[in-house]
């Protein structure tokens, strides 16, 4: 095979741990919102840090997918499944790096210390602005619905071409053959 | 979906589809679980709210609670005498931090007379140089009616006003106390408790204990207080009438010179409830004053820098932490709701109430 129809390795386990990693800020997110017990506070805790974590992972991983092109979907795909596989990509992407920075954003807004743990807090990035922060608050809450629908979409695409087509596409971001 | 060019059409191809089907629908039920639209009796932040809002009635753009208040600012200067129990910079000799602070009366109606409740409350964020922060909200009564947030749910649904009197059932709130005796304390103060007439004299109190965490990682149970410094002037109280005398003496006073109260910390024994707010201390507890809080200059809430400050008890700097207290979480839970709501209205999203049209 050649090496255009499999993930590099490195872009393989980038993609691996951030789908643990957003998919457990998804949840993380979900609940802390909907609940007034103690893991309130320590979802909260564990929010914040993690989303920069991802926020810094999606830069380096998007500046490796441009020097490290995926490989190809398979020639025999219907259209409006290409133009749906690389939509939703491209909406994957642009969430990964964006929900963080509305995160950082919606905080610095309603004048919130951006605790990283340990005392360290990231500095505001927007002005106080309490409407701005009621805006940017609900963008983060329906966009976190996107997030979570488009993951739904790219998981059951992916077992689809596993085990209906089994065209390779699969695992070409696992086994990597 | 099965490509017709496929040369080996798989087997099974119901059991497959069913697999798919199945990790998308559980995973959507996970998620639907996780926030809590699986389970609409468990109690949330919205709920809390709702209650609050429906007692005292919408006032877009307001506090769900606290609703009338004025805002002040200063800033607290450290003794030093906190710093060998808690690591958070602040409490350090010599460190001046300004505050942004709020005085206030219960209630979710900003029209409220100040005679409404005998409870004031006074709130403060700290703003440490490095961007920590620390944000308290604290209330002028010796202990929480309740330990639990359910029990302070069920407290504001079995208090709701009556549709027709507009007054809260005695029958109900009665049914809720005899089943409630933790809220035993609270109603022998609150039965003696008169208004004051000024916020400068009250001794405010966190309620809720928390720890403090030491260079060396050792935790201390503690709950603080600040104690007027400033003696009253007693200049006979408001005038009859008068509803809106708690702003106008603070006014007063202000133009006087700086109000001054010490931050005092009063450490928790060992056995010592750490986790039910309404229970008190023995008076006879360690206390640690960490230093002076100076404040000298006010302004209206409508346009001060208090308005847009979520006083949520949670935000503590490095050296300071929550305890199990369950009240502490749920008030952090519900100010966010709160505040969620209150900025909405002011940024006139979509399904909003506006402020200024309400009016």
């Amino acid at each position: 095979m050649s090496r255009y129809d499999t993930f590099h390795p490195f872009a393989r386990v980038l993609h691996w741990l951030m789908a643990i990693m957003i998919l457990a800020m998804l949840f993380i997110g979900a609940g802390m919102v909907s609940t007034l017990a103690e893991k309130h506070a320590t979802l909260l805790a564990i929010h914040k840090p993690l989303g920069m974590i991802i926020f810094v992972l999606a830069l380096i991983r998007l500046g490796f997918r441009l020097v490290h092109r995926p490989p190809p979907l398979p020639a025999d795909l219907p259209l409006w499944q290409k133009l749906a596989a690389k939509g939703s990509h491209y909406v994957l992407y642009g969430l990964m790096i964006v929900m963080p920075l509305i995160g950082w954003g919606m905080l610095s807004a309603g004048k919130y210390p951006v605790t990283m743990g340990g005392g360290f807090v990231l500095p505001p990035i927007l002005p106080q602005d309490p409407a701005l922060f009621a805006w940017l608050r609900e963008a983060h809450r329906y966009l976190a619905w996107l997030f979570f629908l488009t993951f739904l979409a790219h998981m059951g695409a992916a077992l689809m071409h596993g085990l209906i087509r089994r065209d390779g596409v699969l695992k070409s971001m696992t086994t990597g053959n | 979906m099965q490509d017709p060019r496929n040369p080996r059409p798989p087997s099974g191809l119901a059991w497959r589809w069913g697999v798919i089907g199945l990790a998308v629908v559980g995973a959507a039920a996970a998620f639907g679980y996780a926030g809590g639209w699986l389970t609409p009796d468990r109690l949330s932040p919205k709920k809390i709210v709702n209650v609050l809002q429906a007692n005292s009635g919408l006032h877009p753009g307001y506090r769900r609670n606290h609703a009338k208040g004025i805002c002040v600012g200063g800033r607290f200067e450290a003794s030093g005498q906190l710093a060998a129990f808690s690591e958070a910079k602040l409490f350090a000799q010599g460190v001046s931090t300004p505050v942004v602070g709020r005085f206030a009366i219960p209630g979710g109606n900003p029209q409220a007379p100040d005679s409404s409740a005998p409870i004031r409350s006074f709130a403060l964020r700290f703003d440490m140089a490095d961007g920590e922060q620390w944000r308290t909200g604290m209330n002028a009564m010796p202990v929480f009616p309740v330990s639990t947030p359910k029990d302070f749910y069920d407290l504001n649904v079995a208090t709701a006003p009556d549709p027709a009197t507009h007054k809260p059932n005695p029958e109900k709130a009665k049914a809720f106390f005899s089943t409630h005796p933790e809220t035993g304390p609270f109603l022998a103060w609150i039965s003696q408790a008169k208004p004051p007439a000024s916020y400068v004299d009250e001794t405010y109190k966190s309620l809720n204990a928390f720890y403090l965490r030491d260079n060396a990682g050792q935790r201390h149970a503690v709950r603080w207080q600040v104690v007027p410094e400033t003696p009253s002037t007693g200049d006979g109280g408001p005038a009859a009438g008068d509803t809106d005398y708690l702003a106008a003496d603070l006014q007063k006073r202000l133009a006087q010179g700086p109000a001054r109260w010490h931050l005092q910390f009063v450490f928790a024994n060992d056995g010592d409830p750490v986790d039910e707010a309404a229970k008190a201390w023995p008076d006879d507890r360690k206390v640690v004053d960490a230093g002076t809080i100076v404040i000298d200059s006010w302004q209206p809430q409508a346009d001060g820098p208090c308005r847009d400050v979520n006083y949520d008890p949670a935000i503590l700097p490095h050296g300071m932490e929550i305890s199990g207290d369950p009240i502490i979480v749920a008030r952090s839970a519900a100010y966010a709701e709160s505040y969620l709501r209150r900025t909405s209205e002011e940024g006139h999203l979509p399904g909003t109430e506006r402020p200024k049209e309400a009016q």
